[in-house]
């Protein structure tokens, strides 16, 4: 119970009960409509830092997880109607399982060659749901919303809602991971694998950790997006930006610690939403590129390490 | 004998090199063996395979502790480690990114140590203070010497029964050779360690260790039971020191 109380419990459920309070609240529904995308960015933000962040390989493949996580949702709903919360249930089981067989089949390549190997599993699933007629095929599927759980007036505020519970969850095994012994076993491997396998590291165990329970992130991230639409299809479902904007949103928000990718996502997908907004949907592409050069040039550390900087500009420079 | 680890006959290599040539050697508790060759005759491909990290293709590898053999061609590296095993590798490895305490802490990542984490560390920090006074500094900022007694202490925090040194010289002023030799020295009277060092620096080497084995080209050609006989045969000055 002492954990729970810990300034980091607090916030989350801080977090999780202003999200309530806001879905219950009178604010215009587009707004909910928007922070959902935020939130489901912070989970993939998340989820891709545990493996790209702590561990250093850099995954392209979340698309993948995301795709299948919404897939996986059709498919119970249209054969067995089965409520959303089961959906994400399964979501994140199908593609925990395929990110451990992932993992097992590329985690042997290091560097460029893993995040090549991950590309190839968007287009690989991407294909696959292509040419699968039972969950919509190369058109997509069209699905009828059920009614929204009470208390919640539409259904978009209860999955934003939703969304903010999953993204506190996911930082908080983020979280966890990072300051328990495999956080520092994936620094260590990160740093130098062979060092780290002569001090009894299992690394390649932990590796598949961290891809099993970053895929399952993805895909729980993914899994309310056919109610969220209330159609899918495979081209936008498995669309690169889902990869590219976790990628960058870790990156902007600094990979070292939990609460970099959450800044990042949020920073970076609120932009995408108000340039959408205001000036055109095409224009958000250029944004994320446009951020991700400034940070890489101007802050490599991301926003945490920025931070850092400026906080304390003599200490760094009076370090021996 | 508590410990004894003996290699027997080990073919080993990466893919179409093959590096090991029937290679056999022992070492029994409380020895410091030197294993002394140049550059590129198989020395670290040796160690690795100890280490379970290069599988041998012909051969056995075999640790006997306190009455059970273990088949070391058949353990993870984990398990190795696990068994008490623990190696300094090659050019230090350190984790350059982490401080040097994380570094001391991930010596210990294997279940029996982190039991025993704080006295191990406190054990460190009295054999090697000036990691202590670095310990929140990041350890690839370091000096080559102190990086090398930090890899050292960081092999020791796993407390091993046995511990392989790969070429502690490697990179390091003649001045430096020489204290972290001395060091390998002290930590194996204080520790009752058995080592077993890979080294180029053929005088260094004699100076701490019993006996040493001289490997060129994969194959163990000097068998040399003691330190005596090491310097004095002639086949090693032939191979060896070039006189």
């Amino acid at each position: 119970m002492r954990r729970l109380a810990s300034p980091f419990g607090i916030g989350a459920a801080a977090t999780v009960v202003l999200a309530g309070v806001l879905a219950l609240g009178g604010a215009n529904e587009y707004f909910f409509f928007a922070g959902y995308v935020v939130l489901q960015f912070v989970v993939l933000a998340t989820a891709w830092n545990i493996l790209g962040g702590y561990a250093g390989y850099v995954n392209f493949g979340t698309a993948a997880f995301f795709g299948i996580g919404a897939y996986t949702s059709v498919l119970l709903f249209k054969s067995l109607g089965a409520p959303l919360l089961v959906q994400m249930a399964a979501a994140a089981v199908v593609t925990g399982l395929l990110g451990f067989g992932t993992g097992l089949l590329t985690l042997r390549l290091r560097g460029i060659f893993y995040s090549i190997a991950t590309v190839a599993v968007i287009f690989i699933a991407e294909t696959l749901m292509i040419n699968w007629r039972y969950v919509g095929g190369a058109t997509g599927l069209q699905l009828l919303r059920p009614a929204p759980m009470l208390p919640f007036e539409t259904y978009t505020r209860m999955l934003f809602f939703i969304m903010a519970v999953v993204a506190v969850l996911a930082v908080a095994i983020a979280r966890y991971i990072e300051i328990s012994w495999i956080g520092r076993g994936l620094r260590a491997l990160r740093d130098t694998e062979e060092a780290a396998e002569c001090s009894g590291v299992p690394t390649l165990r932990l590796k598949l950790l961290a891809c099993t329970i970053s895929g399952a992130l993805m895909g729980v991230a993914g899994a309310p997006l056919p109610m969220y639409l209330s159609f899918l299809e495979p081209a936008s479902s498995f669309s690169l930006n889902y990869s590219v904007v976790a990628l960058a949103g870790a990156i902007i928000g600094g990979t070292a610690h939990w609460l970099g990718p959450v800044l990042g996502a949020i920073l970076l997908a609120s932009m995408q939403q108000i340039v959408t907004v205001t000036i055109s949907s095409e224009m958000n592409v250029l944004v994320v590129g446009v951020m991700l050069v400034v940070f890489v040039v101007a802050a490599p550390d991301g926003i945490l390490g920025l931070i850092r900087k400026l906080r304390r500009p003599r200490a760094a420079a009076g370090k021996p | 004998m508590a410990l004894k680890l003996t290699v027997e006959n080990v073919d080993a290599g990466y893919r179409a090199v093959r590096a090991l040539h029937g290679v056999s050697l022992d070492i029994v508790q409380g020895e410091t063996v030197a294993l002394l060759g140049t550059n590129g005759n198989g020395k670290s491909t040796l160690m690795k395979c100890i280490m379970g990290m290069v599988r041998p293709t012909g051969g056995a590898v075999t640790l006997e502790l306190d009455g059970q053999r273990h088949d070391l061609t058949r353990l993870s590296t984990e398990e190795i480690v696990n068994l008490g095993v623990s190696m300094v590798p090659e050019g230090r490895r350190l984790f350059p990114k982490l401080t040097v305490e994380e570094n001391l802490l991930l010596g210990a990542f294997r279940a029996l140590a982190r039991g025993e984490i704080t006295k191990n560390l406190a054990y460190s920090y009295e054999m090697f203070p000036a990691l202590k006074e670095r310990r929140r500094q990041l350890a690839g900022s370091m000096s080559g010497g102190q990086q090398q007694m930090l890899a050292i202490a960081r092999a020791l925090m796993s407390a091993p029964k046995l511990l392989l040194v790969d070429e502690p010289s490697v990179g390091l002023a003649p001045i430096l050779v020489s204290h972290t030799i001395t060091a390998i020295k002290e930590l194996k009277q204080r520790y009752g360690l058995t080592v077993l060092m890979a080294e180029q620096n053929f005088h260094q080497a004699v100076r701490i260790a019993d006996r040493g084995y001289i490997i060129v080209h994969g194959e163990i050609v000097f068998d040399g039971r003691s330190v005596a006989a090491l310097e004095q045969n002639d086949l090693v000055k032939s191979y060896y020191l070039g006189t």
